[in-house]
């Protein structure tokens, strides 16, 4: 519990080898934890650590300062082995006042370190955040080792003399000094953050200055004090040789979109309505234009939806992305998009519901409404990426099926794949396949006698000829209503309605001829089968893998396409006793799976809007193995 | 996807080409046929390609409407046309577009849509059939009906404020507002010729009669004998007479009067501006109404902006132009890279992308 403010000399440091760290970064939503964060994670990308990222942050955009509801944290799990969640619990909580204490302490590790800037702790911010007393002295941290840091004086005594910074200014660059303080400490390089730094403030050099400064003062300080007695090394990882990057889920959808197009050598359209978490990928792919991407900020989900279709309709790769209560409102014109049989891709990235719920919060919940949540028979094909690099894949994907079956496909991702990064191996474009998509192409006017363009005739795979306006002789209407198989004449005929019905529904089960199998990830029989879907994934495969390596008899499945499921999922799951269903929802991928397969599975549902844990995925399979 | 047109078909097109294979379903004597007949009289006049015309439309008695022109068609959702017109245009510019609406489906569920088409401006002719009352629904109050209007849901009368179309429109900032009458043909294939000539957003509204729930609802204004002292005939640049040029509308203060040109000089009548930036002038002809005025036909306004898809496809031929066409292994790449080489199972490098 040392701390000292004096200049001590240099320690030649003791280093301790750790094959993984997870670090909390935690404070006010004005502290700057997020971009902390991020800088912290790109240098362990960079040195070749495998990462795993979580941003937790308020729904408010200025919660009251020093609050509980203020408090905005980033965790980054950072290893030299092949890592697949954010991490359990923190090794490291570096906290910027009380309130980040407070909320995040039952996060950390019991014998995890705490890096306090003590000049927060006044009263007035202890009372903010709830404390009677002062946990840095009442002895309530108990087991953790606890770093007191004046960390605003410091690093306002390491920036004076700065022409054009005010106070304020100042202290905003006091996160730089934290995450100098924690670079120090895992011996990582300054420079990446440096460079970033003068390339995000080119046209404030006060600013570069204050951060800079600030960045090396917290370096420096973990070399003069005396308090951290030894220092850590994280080896890089041994990842798959290639070129990496860092990527959220949403960059990589947005990107999935760019590139589907491309492939198709198609516009992309995409309309949308801001709503939290999928507003970014709006965002990234409104600076994509150049990719001939038409962004539209419409007036309503309903009308992005709309958008959307008249896109399809027109010939564009048209997309669209919501979360939460907006896949309820787009759910009239996603019906009409199925009826039409129009190819598109809708991005849903479920956050906590119902109704409004929690904004930032991360749920599988949407996973029945999108299955069934519309009038009359209307099946859709469901996606759902595993980790956020494979949003990328997923989405191209989704725009493949798109485009065989003729039909709207939802792409379920999640707000904890949405912000949370992982290093992700570059593809190269040039050997991603082609899109092939054939519009019928024009033969003149219509001959005398000739038959009339049927614009649902179908083809081998079930799908309908993609006419599209502007097509000369191929001019023909389509609509809401029920229809004359082949012609698409209005027809309330008892025997078309049915028939139509029918085609729709074999169309998308007929998608199951191109998607992968799902692979057991263990044996291929046994005593249970763990099968989980979406986000989840890293943190399942991990609780799976553990449980094996105790010599327990349990394999995972873990699907990527919930509609149509993979065709030998029935096979794999009949050689297993039990079946194990793990979803952050109420059940709703269990139901499924019984409702088609006939056959029990133990659901365990976790509803909290926060991912789930190794180790309670551990528990789980140990209950359901007793 | 090429967003070029091919030239349109040599031989001139007929009012034939433009009927579709499909019964029309519409009540006997609905004013629906008339407007149908017109707008397939005017579309070979106006030199588009037939490929190149798409109708959108919505729910309702109008909505029927895309199924009864060969051309290219969707019969949409409720209220929702605009939005996918919206989405077309942005795919394909160069279509020339109509949605097709009512008052139910244009000002009530799609009111929100109507309004943020308009503002936008996109290149489409929006005809809004308003027969004030719902018909395919079989008889209840529309947000036009007149207060007090009895019908199968409001038995006592409305206790409803009826929408103005016109006001609604100018409101929403639309650049062409035009109103004309399903009986009045002549009138009607004028007003949608102008329509379609105006690049962006042209909302027409068409008195259209409902005879089986709404019978004789704009027969005060449309009555063969009483057109002429109860309509007023709008022309940009010229005064604003009517009954036969016996009669004016002069300003006192802010408000319109009708006169006599007994009474007043032709100096005195207000002249029609559609091109005036400001919608102020047509705003105030679109509060007149029977009987203290007659009510004006015909273009309320007409202004030159930017429609909408082309300046989004603006924009990306402005970014193209800047950044080169996008480099989509350069996206992927990102800011920042680093590579993992075998032999050293570890990062040996970085890079800025
Ligand atoms: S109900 Fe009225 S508006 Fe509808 S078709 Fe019949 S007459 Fe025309």
């Amino acid at each position: 519990m040392a701390e000292t403010l004096t200049a001590a000399p240099p320690q030649v440091g003791s280093f301790e080898d750790l094959e993984s760290v997870v670090i909390r970064f935690a404070g006010d939503s004005g502290d700057g934890m997020q971009l902390t964060g991020t800088q912290f994670t790109d240098t362990a990308a960079i040195i070749g650590n495998d990462i795993s990222t979580m941003p937790d942050f308020p729904a408010e955009i200025r919660a009251p300062a020093g609050t509980l509801a203020g408090v905005s944290g980033y965790q980054v799990h950072f290893s030299s082995q092949d890592i697949y969640t954010p991490g359990d619990a923190a090794d490291v909580l570096v906290a910027m006042n009380p309130a980040a204490l407070k909320a995040c302490l039952r996060d950390l590790k019991p014998d995890g370190f705490v890096i306090v800037n003590e000049d927060e702790f006044t009263a007035g911010n202890l009372k903010k955040a709830g404390y009677v007393d002062n946990p840095l002295d009442d002895g309530s941290l108990g087991s953790h080792k606890l770093f007191r840091i004046p960390l605003t004086k410091l690093n306002r005594a390491a920036l004076t003399g700065i022409e054009g910074l005010n106070s304020k200014a100042i202290d905003r660059s006091k996160n730089m000094f934290a995450l100098g303080l924690t670079f120090w400490i895992y011996d990582r390089p300054l420079s990446a953050t440096l460079d970033w730094v003068s390339r995000q403030f080119k046209a404030k050099p006060e600013v570069i200055e204050a951060n800079h400064r600030a960045l090396h003062a917290g370096y420096h300080f973990g070399e003069t004090t005396e308090a951290f007695q030894v220092r850590y090394h994280v080896a890089p990882a041994s990842l798959p040789s290639g070129t990496y990057r860092k990527i959220t889920g949403n960059e990589a959808t947005a990107m999935g979109l760019v590139a589907a197009a491309r492939l198709a050598d198609k516009p992309l359209v995409y309309s949308s309505y801001p709503i939290t978490p999928a507003s970014d990928i709006l965002h990234s792919l409104a600076a994509l234009k150049h990719f001939d991407v038409r962004t539209a900020q419409l007036e309503d989900e309903i009308a992005a939806m709309g958008s959307t279709i008249g896109a399809a309709f027109g010939g564009a790769f048209a997309a669209t992305g919501t979360s939460g209560p907006g896949i309820a409102l787009k759910s009239e014109a996603m019906n009409l998009a199925i009826v039409l049989e129009l190819p598109m891709v809708i991005v849903n990235v479920q956050r906590g519901g119902p109704s409004t719920g929690l904004p930032t919060k991360t749920e599988q919940s949407d996973l029945l409404q999108v299955l069934f949540g519309r009038n009359g028979e209307s099946p859709i094909p469901v996606v759902a990426p595993a980790t956020p690099g494979d949003c990328f894949d997923i989405t191209v994907e989704a725009f493949r099926m798109a485009v065989r079956a003729m039909t709207p496909v939802v792409v379920l991702s999640d707000g904890y794949l949405a912000n949370g990064s992982e290093p992700w191996i570059v593809p190269d474009p040039s050997k991603m396949e082609p899109i092939q998509v054939s519009h019928p192409v024009s033969f003149g006017p219509p001959a005398e006698g000739a038959p009339d363009f049927m614009p649902y005739q179908r083809d081998a795979a079930g799908g309908r000829p993609w006419a599209i306006p502007g097509t000369q002789g191929l001019e023909h209407r389509i609509g809401g209503l029920s229809k004359e198989p082949g012609t698409g004449n209005v027809s309330y005929a008892p025997e078309h309605h049915e028939q139509m019905v029918a085609e729709r529904a074999a169309k998308v089960a007929r998608l199951a001829e191109i998607i992968p199998p799902a692979e057991a990830h263990g044996p291929e029989s046994g005593e249970l089968l763990v099968i989980s879907w979406g986000g989840t994934y890293g943190s399942v495969r991990r609780a799976v893998e553990d449980a094996q390596a105790q010599g327990k008899s349990v394999a995972h499945v873990h699907l990527r396409h919930l509609n149509p499921f993979p065709a030998n999922l029935k096979a794999i799951m009949d050689g297993f006793q039990k079946i194990l269903v793990p979803e952050l929802n109420g059940g709703q991928l269990s139901f499924v799976l019984q409702g088609r397969f006939g056959r029990p599975v133990i659901s365990a549902p976790k509803v909290q809007g926060q991912p789930y844990k190794i180790s309670e995925l551990a528990e789980h399979i140990r209950a359901a193995l007793a | 996807m090429s967003t070029t047109i091919p030239a349109a078909s040599l031989q001139p097109l007929t009012r034939q080409d433009f009927v579709s294979d499909q019964m029309v379903r519409w009540c006997p004597g609905c004013g629906d046929f008339a407007i149908l007949a017109a707008v397939q009289r005017v579309m070979p006049e106006l030199g588009i390609a037939r490929e190149n015309i798409v109708f959108i439309s919505g729910i309702g008695c109008s909505s029927r409407f895309p199924y009864y022109m060969n051309t290219f068609g969707v019969h949409s959702i409720h209220g929702r046309a605009p939005t996918l017109a919206t989405g077309l245009a942005l795919a394909n510019p160069e279509l020339t577009l109509f949605v097709v609406t009512g008052d139910g489906d244009g000002l009530s569920i799609g009111g929100n849509h109507l309004l943020h088409i308009l503002r936008r401006n996109v290149n489409v002719n929006i005809l809004l059939f308003n027969n004030r009352i719902y018909g395919l629904t079989k008889g209840q109050y529309s947000p036009t009906s007149l207060p007090g209007h009895k019908t199968k849901s409001s038995p006592m009368g409305t206790v409803e404020q009826s929408l103005n179309p016109i006001s609604v429109a100018l409101a929403a900032e639309a650049t062409f507002v035009a109103r004309t009458v399903d009986v009045q043909s002549q009138h009607l294939t004028e007003v949608i010729r102008a329509a379609v000539a105006h690049r962006g957003a042209s909302f027409v509204e068409i008195y259209q009669n409902c005879n089986i729930f709404n019978d004789h609802a704009w027969e005060y204004v449309t009555e063969k004998d009483q057109r002429d002292d109860r309509q007023l005939l709008l022309e940009h640049g010229k005064p604003m007479l009517f009954s036969g040029g016996k009669k004016g509308i002069r300003l006192r203060g802010m408000t319109p009067e009708v006169v006599s040109m007994e009474d007043a000089t032709i100096d005195e009548i207000l002249v029609h501006d559609a091109h005036a930036p400001s919608p102020h002038l047509a705003f105030m002809l679109s509060r007149m109404n029977f009987p203290e005025h007659p009510v004006p036909m015909g273009v309320f306004r007409s202004v030159e902006k930017p429609d909408y898809a082309h300046a989004v496809v603006d924009q990306v031929v402005t970014a193209q132009s800047q950044k080169g066409k996008g480099d989509l292994a350069k996206l992927l790449r990102g800011a920042e890279t680093w590579t993992v080489t075998p032999h050293r199972g570890a990062a040996d490098g970085k890079g800025h992308g």
